[in-house]
């Protein structure tokens, strides 16, 4: 058994019709409708590292005309749409997607499982993505640009359509919000499925990767909160396109009831998106520490806490939207609740780290990084729970600050992280250290000179949203834009070092990390179906680091098969 | 999909490859779990609006007529029923007592849908009369597609019953379109208390 299941490559998978990742002949599998998970996996990041270019460059603009106080680079109704379209794209076609990929890749083999439970529902999910991407930027080519209501798309400002055409930049919006719901709840069937129902024998729940269940408790809030956006979206189309009145205050309708529906889903998608990052966190700070996880059970249930009072929160968002004060007190108690099961993690990583012996790669600073910046923005979020403060700060730059600490500084950090480690296993090569490094200094700084000064500018009340500001806001700003250009230019050395090191990087062993996981039991690149019909029982609960104990029944037997390959 | 043919010499898992059966049935309960909470907000959306609004019915509109309607809604309810028989008939392999009980169920969902189509027609509103029109359409007609998808479904379901050996791996299927028809009928009954039922604003 164990010498014939030793060839991973030849002949069995080089006869497969689904080649593994990184096999020399194949980069045409990434352009067709490919059911393997690993496929897809990768394509859902190369697509949306392409939206972070996309993305990126609508907010290189951003600033550039924000470098002085007039509105002198673009008119001020562009200026509208390309703040929309940085925060859409960012969001629905960068975030959601990279984290799906990650998915992909990383559920079944950390659980043992072959493949996702639904794998031509999977690619269906996957190409959708490129579908409403392409959706979304051909609002810039059609008569009146894209929309200009930002991505919160709030009536009555979302209602307006001067031009009158029925195809318009809000329409091509909410068609391109609506394809990404369906992708994302057919994901999200996928992901929990898969998660319930494949894993290995003795996976247990609690034997289960970190990441694993940060995954599943994201996917439970798409599940719960994603539908209540698209009924508000189907209702926000009717009012636009078809002459009904919900959300009009002159035909009896509500305009707040919209921003309930929007924020019911778009506050916990955030926890959607920091979730998974978290995950991440929680499974690279053991590795680089070589300690286990401090307070598994603890971390993997604080992530159901989250999950449950992400739900009880959106209020927070409307506190100077004309909600009553007893609602404002409410949702101000359970915003600050959100602090405790965050607040375990962050305690559990920086216990984990304590006395760690500290390996500090790529993947280690981003996910440092990350974690200082998280602190940071867990503060600003409690200052903005409070609802007096929100009321002063709100619609300022502080909240942009705030977001961006969350959405950038930390959820991209982990997100770049998760690339790095997970590069060597699932390409089959190493990647350059030095530019990696590089990557993250310029990263670190650029994000810190772009979205610090914010705070200081919204404090002084500088709105969001606006082309044109106060000169005395213009030395925040300008700061702000030099940060971002860093930011910019940090992308070189990134794609430069993802790109060659993919070409022709060193070639990459099983597991480069000493890492402990199913994962890192298989070659890199995996085979097709992973572990196939040979899945290993596990016997002990993860990050047993410097415990001495076998993950696996047979370890060694797992560990000679990979390097065979 | 079919994958690798195995090399290795243990005994094979019953389904090798890309072929991972057995849990569609998960897979749409949690589908549905999700599909269902785009209908709570559609109702809460509903209460929220037609509590708060002063006025509610457009000028010349005097209220829904409750008949018709009600016999649509015991005709739907009981083809859950009927839908029921089909499935135990099925499991005890009474191959034509499930594919009439099935027509049947098919039956009573399409008279439904005309029924409604009926009721539209003869309407003095339209979509554009205020929230009031355009909740009751857009309620009434987002629960219709799901009725017509059920009957699609089910007309799917009949087909492949024509096939050799169709239940030799089980009848998920069968049940997966039967649970989504259940879920079609609760949510209708939430739908008619609000709509029809709760009418005085």
């Amino acid at each position: 058994m164990a010498s014939s299941s030793g060839l991973s490559y030849d002949p069995r998978v080089l006869k497969a019709p689904h080649p593994v990742p990184g096999a020399p002949d194949n980069w045409k599998r990434f352009f067709s409708f490919n059911t393997d998970a690993k496929v897809i996996g990768i394509q859902y990041i190369v697509t949306s590292l392409f939206f972070l270019l996309v993305g990126g460059l609508l907010a290189m603009i951003m600033r550039g005309e924000l470098i002085t106080p007039p509105a002198d680079l673009v008119d001020p109704s562009v200026y509208n749409g390309l703040y929309t379209m940085h925060g859409t794209v960012m969001l629905f076609l960068f975030l959601f997607p990279i984290l799906n990929g990650f998915n992909n890749l990383l559920i079944p083999p950390m659980i043992g499982a072959p493949d996702m439970a639904f794998p031509r529902l999977n690619a269906v999910a996957f190409w959708l993505v490129p579908l409403f991407g392409v959706i979304l930027m051909a609002s810039f080519l059609i008569p009146g640009g894209p929309s200009g209501s930002g991505w919160w798309a709030y009536p009555p400002v979302s209602l307006q359509n001067p031009l009158g055409h029925f195809i318009n930049g809000q329409f091509l919006w909410i068609l391109a919000v609506a394809l990404s719901g369906v992708s994302s709840i057919m994901g999200a069937v996928n992901f929990c499925t898969t998660i319930l129902r494949m894993r290995a024998p003795g996976m247990t729940f609690f034997r289960m990767p970190i990441f694993c269940w940060t995954a599943l408790a994201a996917q439970t809030i798409q599940l719960v909160g994603l539908p209540v956006l698209t009924g508000g979206a189907l209702m926000l189309l009717f009012d636009l396109s078809f002459g009904t009145s919900f959300f009009r205050p002159e035909g009896g309708g509500d305009p707040m009831l919209y921003q309930h529906f929007f924020w019911f889903y778009s506050h916990p998608a955030v926890y959607v998106m920091v979730l998974p990052v978290f995950g991440i966190f929680s499974e690279l700070f053991p590795v680089y520490a070589r300690k286990p996880l401090f307070g598994y059970e603890v971390v993997a249930i604080a992530s159901f806490g989250i999950t449950f009072l992400s739900l009880i929160v959106w209020v927070h968002h409307m506190f100077y939207s004309g909600t009553p004060q007893w609602m404002r007190n409410l949702f101000m108690v359970t915003t600050m609740l959100i602090a405790v099961p965050t607040g375990i993690k962050v305690f559990a990583w920086i216990a984990t780290l304590w006395r760690g012996r500290l390996r500090l790669t790529t993947p280690m600073l981003f996910c440092l990084g990350g974690l200082v910046n998280f602190i940071f923005a867990g503060i600003t979020g409690i200052m903005l729970a409070t609802v007096p403060v929100d009321i002063h700060v709100g619609n300022t730059y502080f909240v942009v600050g705030h977001f961006h600490y969350v959405i950038f500084n930390t959820i991209t950090f982990g997100v770049f992280a998760g690339v790095y480690h997970w590069f060597p296993k699932f390409t089959g090569r190493m990647y350059y250290e030095g530019l990696g490094k590089l990557h993250f200094a310029l990263t670190f700084i650029g994000s810190a000179l772009n979205f610090l000064p914010m705070h200081w500018a919204g404090l002084m009340g500088m709105p969001r949203r606006v082309a044109s500001y106060d000169p005395e806001f213009a030395l925040a700003n300008v700061l702000a834009s030099l940060g971002a250009f860093l930011v910019g230019v940090a992308t070189i050395p990134f794609i430069l070092n993802m790109v060659s090191s993919w070409a022709r990087g060193p070639k990459a062993p099983p597991n480069p990390w000493h890492a402990i996981g199913l994962e890192w039991l298989l070659p890199s690149p995996p085979p097709a179906e992973n572990f196939e019909d040979d899945v290993p029982t596990v016997i002990s609960g993860p990050y047993g680091y410097g415990l001495g104990r076998p993950l696996v029944e047979n370890e060694a037997q797992y560990i000679a098969r990979a390097q065979q390959a | 999909m079919s994958s690798a043919p195995p090399i290795s010499s243990s005994p094979l898992p019953a389904e090798p490859g890309h072929a991972h059966g057995g849990h569609n049935l998960t897979g749409m309960v949690i589908f549905l779990l999700s599909e269902s909470i785009i209908f709570l907000a559609f109702f809460a959306g509903y209460a929220v609006l037609k509590i708060s609004s002063p006025v509610w019915l457009p000028a010349g509109v005097e209220g829904l007529e409750v008949r018709e309607p009600l016999i649509n809604t015991v005709i739907l309810v009981s083809s859950s029923f009927v839908a029921y028989f089909a499935e135990r008939a099925l499991r005890r392999q009474n191959l034509w007592g499930f594919r009439a009980l099935w027509a049947l169920t098919m039956a009573m969902g399409a008279y439904f849908v005309f029924g409604q189509a009926v009721e539209w027609a003869g309407l003095p509103f339209s979509l554009q009369s205020g929230i009031y029109g355009g909740s009751f359409y857009l309620l009434t007609g987002f629960h219709g597609l799901h009725v017509i998808t059920g009957v699609l479904l089910m007309g799917l379901m009949l087909a492949r019953s024509f096939r050799p050996g169709n239940y030799d791996g089980g009848d998920a299927g069968v049940t997966m379109v039967s649970l989504f028809w259940h879920f079609v009928d609760v949510i209708w009954i939430i739908l008619f208390v609000l709509i029809y039922v709760w009418q005085r604003s």
